[in-house]
């Protein structure tokens, strides 16, 4: 295996994308909201061809700005139609992603000939292309470094993300934790709800152009659940599911380069084997956890027969 | 006190309802309550299952949309009233495996007299801590709250509340199913809060403690079947018409008010 300056760009790449994620993903998976994230990533679809459609350009700021609108109104559509159409939540946001995803794929297929926008690249994302598109070249150290644009974006959005979960944490605490006491105190649990909404529907806009969106799905909902597992206190659990995005991403490339030629087939997509690799890091505490691993429960149970 | 020759401005009362209706799907699920709470009450709510009691304290803290009528707290909509309310919610509302202590779910109390953005101060810190050796848990302060008996957390809520500091709280069966211990701690709690002045609401499901707990009922069905002093309002007249046919809890109750005269 030989590393390349490439590599690392690829490694920083996915790491900001996997922790811009994963930061939001705890407030998801305590709120028992985690298909949300999964929703919202399909369904800004539409938002981004519209954005395409409309500027005939792959504009940042327009798509972003589209994406946001579809993200909410995919929130706000679950509640409708779960209110009014007696159907339960998970149901609810089914029907509004998937259709609003199929319009989404119908859209990008019309304008396919006159628009550089390939729905296979929005699932699975060109993580291994990204490095190849520099916009920034600073010396630093007496490096001479040449940033992507991915990480730039990312970069920010992750800046956005940590910059909202620290400002608003005790807003975003207790209104997940005890929403309607938040309510009555003045602390409006939808306000909460549909901002954290609108930086899912920003994240995984920003990610899907760079990584594809099964490491947003994956990074939404994994570290933030592994995390979980190994400790008790919100703050260490923000910052494990950090932790474990980056070592995802770190894991995911290098098994991605290393893994299949011991299978005897080429490098794999990197962007899947990161989710992989936050698959595994889950199980592994799953087993392992201190406390809440099945082992320690296993041997604890074993421990109060004996007893 | 009462007997003072002053006119009752709906300023010194903390709650007054007014043909407050509240649907789902169209369907009323209480209907045209009309309430007055005189201040520094013990008041019990109660009425069968699906009568409403949860509902009618969520339309009071605005919780839930009002298909008509009118709440007001010292003689204010709830909005401009909400620094002066307290809310205990039903303890199974929560999700107890959240990351958080005790002292971390307590502090919550202080949330909204903090503001928006303002980081938990070491006062308010201290406050809960307070809270928590109020209700003898000071030495459970840092668990995880889900390694707490179901009483401790139920105190845990009940000290969240004291810290909100308000002249009136409502809250939703405190009482269920908790251990003995626990009851009596909540109880002499609630006596204590009810002595610095401040009205308090429970949804309460056991009719037998109820003329012993409580110095005003109501009796709730859909409507306000009879609302007053528990000692005139508690009877078997007014608990037939408000369950039915229960007979069981009727006799029980009714056996309860005879004991207790």
């Amino acid at each position: 295996m030989t590393w390349y300056a490439i590599d690392t760009w690829i490694v920083v790449v996915g790491a900001l994308a996997a922790t811009a994620s994963a930061l939001l993903g705890n407030f998801l998976v305590l709120r028992k909201m985690s298909m949300m994230g999964d929703a919202i990533s399909h369904a800004v679809l539409p938002g981004l061809a519209i954005a395409f459609l409309v500027t005939e350009a792959r504009a940042s700021l327009t798509m972003f700005i589209g994406a946001a609108i579809v993200g909410v109104l995919t929130a706000v559509f679950t509640q409708w139609i779960s209110r009014f159409g007696k159907v339960d939540e998970g149901a609810s946001m089914g029907i509004v992603f998937t259709s609003l995803f199929a319009l989404g794929l119908l859209l990008i297929v019309q304008a396919a000939d006159h628009v550089d926008l390939d729905p296979g690249c929005v699932l699975y994302g060109a993580i291994e292309l990204t490095p190849l598109d520099v916009v920034w070249r600073p010396k630093l150290f007496g490096f001479d470094l040449e940033v992507p644009r991915a990480a730039l974006v990312l970069g920010g959005v992750t800046l956005l993300n940590l910059t909202f979960i620290i400002g608003f944490f005790k807003e975003l605490r207790i209104t997940s934790f005890d929403a309607e006491l938040a309510t009555t105190m003045g602390i409006h649990s939808n306000w909460m709800h549909y901002l954290l909404m609108t930086l899912v529907a920003v994240t995984s806009v920003a990610a899907f152009e760079a990584v594809g969106s099964i490491i947003v799905i994956a990074m939404l909902i994994v570290p933030a659940a592994t995390a979980h597992l190994l400790t008790d206190r919100l703050w260490v659990m923000l910052l494990l599911s950090a932790v474990f995005a980056v070592a995802s991403a770190l894991l995911g490339h290098l098994s991605a380069l290393v893994v299949p030629s011991w299978f005897g087939f080429a490098d794999t997509s990197t962007s899947g084997m990161m989710a992989v690799a936050a698959g595994l890091l889950f199980l592994l505490t799953m087993l392992g956890a201190p406390r809440y691993g099945v082992l320690a429960k296993y041997f604890r149970k074993a421990e109060s027969v004996g007893v | 006190m009462q007997n003072e020759q002053t006119v009752i401005s709906p300023k010194s009362l903390p709650l007054t309802i007014r043909d407050l209706t509240v649907a789902y799907h169209r369907k009323p699920v209480i209907w045209d309550i009309d309430l007055t709470i005189p201040e520094g009450k013990l008041v019990s709510i109660v009425g069968p299952n699906g009568a409403g009691k949860t509902t009618l304290i969520k339309a009071c803290l605005d919780l839930i949309p009002r298909s008509s009528g009118e709440v007001s707290i010292y003689g204010q909509p709830y909005k401009q009233a909400r620094q002066r309310v307290g809310y205990v919610p039903q303890r199974e509302s929560v999700d107890w495996d959240f990351p958080v202590s005790a002292l971390d779910v307590v502090a919550m109390g202080t949330y909204g007299q903090l503001g928006w953005f303002r980081r938990v101060s070491k006062r308010s810190k201290a406050l809960s801590m307070q809270a928590l050796e109020r209700v003898g848990l000071a030495d459970y302060a840092h668990r995880q709250i889900s390694q707490l008996s179901g009483g401790q957390q139920q105190r845990t809520f009940l000290a969240r509340a004291l810290v909100q500091d308000a002249d009136i709280y409502f809250m939703d069966e405190p009482f269920a199913a908790v251990d003995a211990a626990t009851e009596r701690a909540i109880v002499e709690m609630l006596k204590e809060i009810q002595e610095r002045g401040k009205t308090v609401l429970v949804v309460h499901h056991d009719l037998a403690t109820v003329p012993q707990y409580f110095d005003w009922t109501v009796l709730l069905n859909m409507r306000v079947v009879a609302a007053g002093p528990t000692d005139e309002v508690f009877n078997q007249q007014n608990l037939r018409r408000t369950y039915g046919g229960k007979l069981t809890l009727l006799t029980q109750a009714a056996n309860e008010v005879e004991r207790s005269r």
